[in-house]
């Protein structure tokens, strides 16, 4: 029963760790698909660890049973969200950066550029629609 | 600790909710606004939920973030996808804003509590019905007894109105058509992963209709559920392949078929002497016409929602577009 406690906590613990590490990743890493990478962390392994924390802890009841659906249903739906997403942003002219050299100034800079990029082709976007 | 760890989930819930709004005004955006949106309604999902008002939480969950967003996102189609950025500071506006804040903050001061048990809501008819759905209907689910049978004739009003909300927007925007015939996007995996999950939600669906007595959800959770089932083959399939499963022509008289389950299973008890939706009549042991009587009106609802739901998405998605020069 002690080991059962043990393994559970331990389950909890990684997973909230996971969490914590997939929303540093979203918020710093450089470009969409880098982010969808962190974000994916977190809604597959860290869920699960969670879910699986979450069984052991009530041990086996009904509500376990249908935590254990919930784990089958995300193991399959959200790797293909990811996926799905990815594809859209690559369909929609979002290509990942490809940097040879040194990985993090470079793809630091040229994310820099490229949002300022964006940021004027937005405002030009905008500023092309508007009835004047 | 335990009721100071729940104060603490409901403040920073709260917090999640100003922030979204907040984020959402300043954002220009519009499909980030979408998603903010969607977001607000998991977030307030998860208040309800917290709050024992898993009902709630089941629409909000489904209808908020599910429903809505695909019709934003239909109706986000049609026009830019940037909001024209206008700076107008308005004084006038900023103090009736102002007014208006302080009146409502000045009102919640005569609030009860929250969870106060001598708070008026709990004093007037919420405990008879929770003592009279143990005797006279016997289900578990007080929110259903009162849904469906206590208050039968509020519940037949909000099916109405969900009705007669499917009837303006046909007028309004009719059934739409799909004149490109092109083919989606192929994309095997989602096709693979996603034939599966429709199975899943419209099984789904069926349990919270049938489980609504015993368990959270009803009528109105299952129709949304079911519908998404037939929105999601849609958006991954193609929506001509949709409308041959089902015809957008069928949908309003299946909604106007659930408003008449639920009126006709009213007018049975008329006919047998007895009020308007008393299901008592429905049988000659008045707790099994309870039950009769529950499901029925929750059949007629569930068919109501879904075919209300599914002809809005119809409605918006069949909009063409109008390229602006």
């Amino acid at each position: 029963m002690m080991i059962i406690d043990w393994i559970s906590d331990i389950c909890l613990l990684l997973g909230g760790i996971l969490t914590l590490t997939g929303a540093v990743g979203l918020l710093r890493l450089p470009d969409f698909f880098t982010r969808l990478h962190a974000a994916s962390v977190t809604e597959t392994l860290a869920a699960m660890l969670l879910i699986i924390g979450i069984i052991l802890d009530t041990g086996f009841t009904l509500d376990s049973a249908k935590l254990m659906l919930l784990i089958l249903i995300m193991i399959i739906a959200n790797p293909t969200i990811t996926h799905a997403l990815c594809r859209a942003a690559a369909n929609g002219g979002n290509t990942p950066e490809m940097e040879t050299g040194n990985p993090l100034q470079s793809s630091s800079q040229t994310v820099s550029q490229s949002s300022q990029d964006k940021q004027v082709q937005t405002e030009t976007e905008i500023s092309g629609k508007e009835p004047k | 600790m335990i009721e100071n760890l729940q104060l603490l989930i409901d403040v920073s819930l709260l917090a999640f909710l100003v922030l979204i709004v907040f984020a959402s005004i300043k954002m220009t955006d519009l499909f980030v606004v979408t998603m903010l949106f969607g977001i607000f309604s998991f977030v307030s999902a998860l208040l309800f939920l917290d709050l024992d008002a898993v009902d709630v939480a089941f629409t909000e969950a489904a209808v908020g973030a599910g429903f809505t967003t695909v019709l934003m996102l239909s109706a986000l189609r049609l026009t830019q996808p940037y909001e024209n950025v206008k700076h107008r500071h308005s004084v006038l506006a900023l103090f009736i804003v102002i007014l208006t804040g302080a009146a409502l903050f000045y009102g919640i001061a005569d609030f009860p509590d929250m969870g106060d048990p001598n708070a008026p809501v709990h004093q007037h008819v919420a405990p008879e019905y929770i003592q009279l759905t143990q005797q006279k209907i016997d289900i578990p689910n007080v929110v259903t007894a009162v849904l469906a049978s206590f208050r039968g004739y509020d519940t037949f009003g909000e099916t109405v109105v969900i009705f007669s909300a499917g009837v303006a927007v046909l007028l309004l925007l009719g059934m739409g058509q799909v004149k490109c015939k092109q083919e989606p996007e192929e994309n095997l995996v989602l096709w693979v992963v996603v034939k599966p999950m429709i199975a899943l939600i419209l099984i789904f669906g069926l349990y919270v209709q049938f489980h609504g007595d015993f368990g959270a959800g009803g009528g109105f959770q299952a129709g949304v559920i079911f519908a998404s089932g037939f929105i999601l083959y849609s958006l991954v399939f193609g929506e001509m392949y949709a409308r041959r499963v089902v015809p957008a022509a069928i949908l309003p008289r299946l909604a106007a078929l659930g408003v008449l389950i639920y009126g006709v299973t009213g007018l049975m008890s008329l006919l047998s002497n007895k009020p308007f939706l008393d299901y008592n009549a429905l049988s000659s042991d008045p707790v099994s016409g309870q039950h009769l009587g529950i499901l029925l009106v929750e059949a007629g609802v569930g068919l109501a929602v879904f075919s209300t739901i599914l002809l809005i998405y119809y409605s918006f998605s069949g909009r063409e577009v109008k390229h602006h020069a």
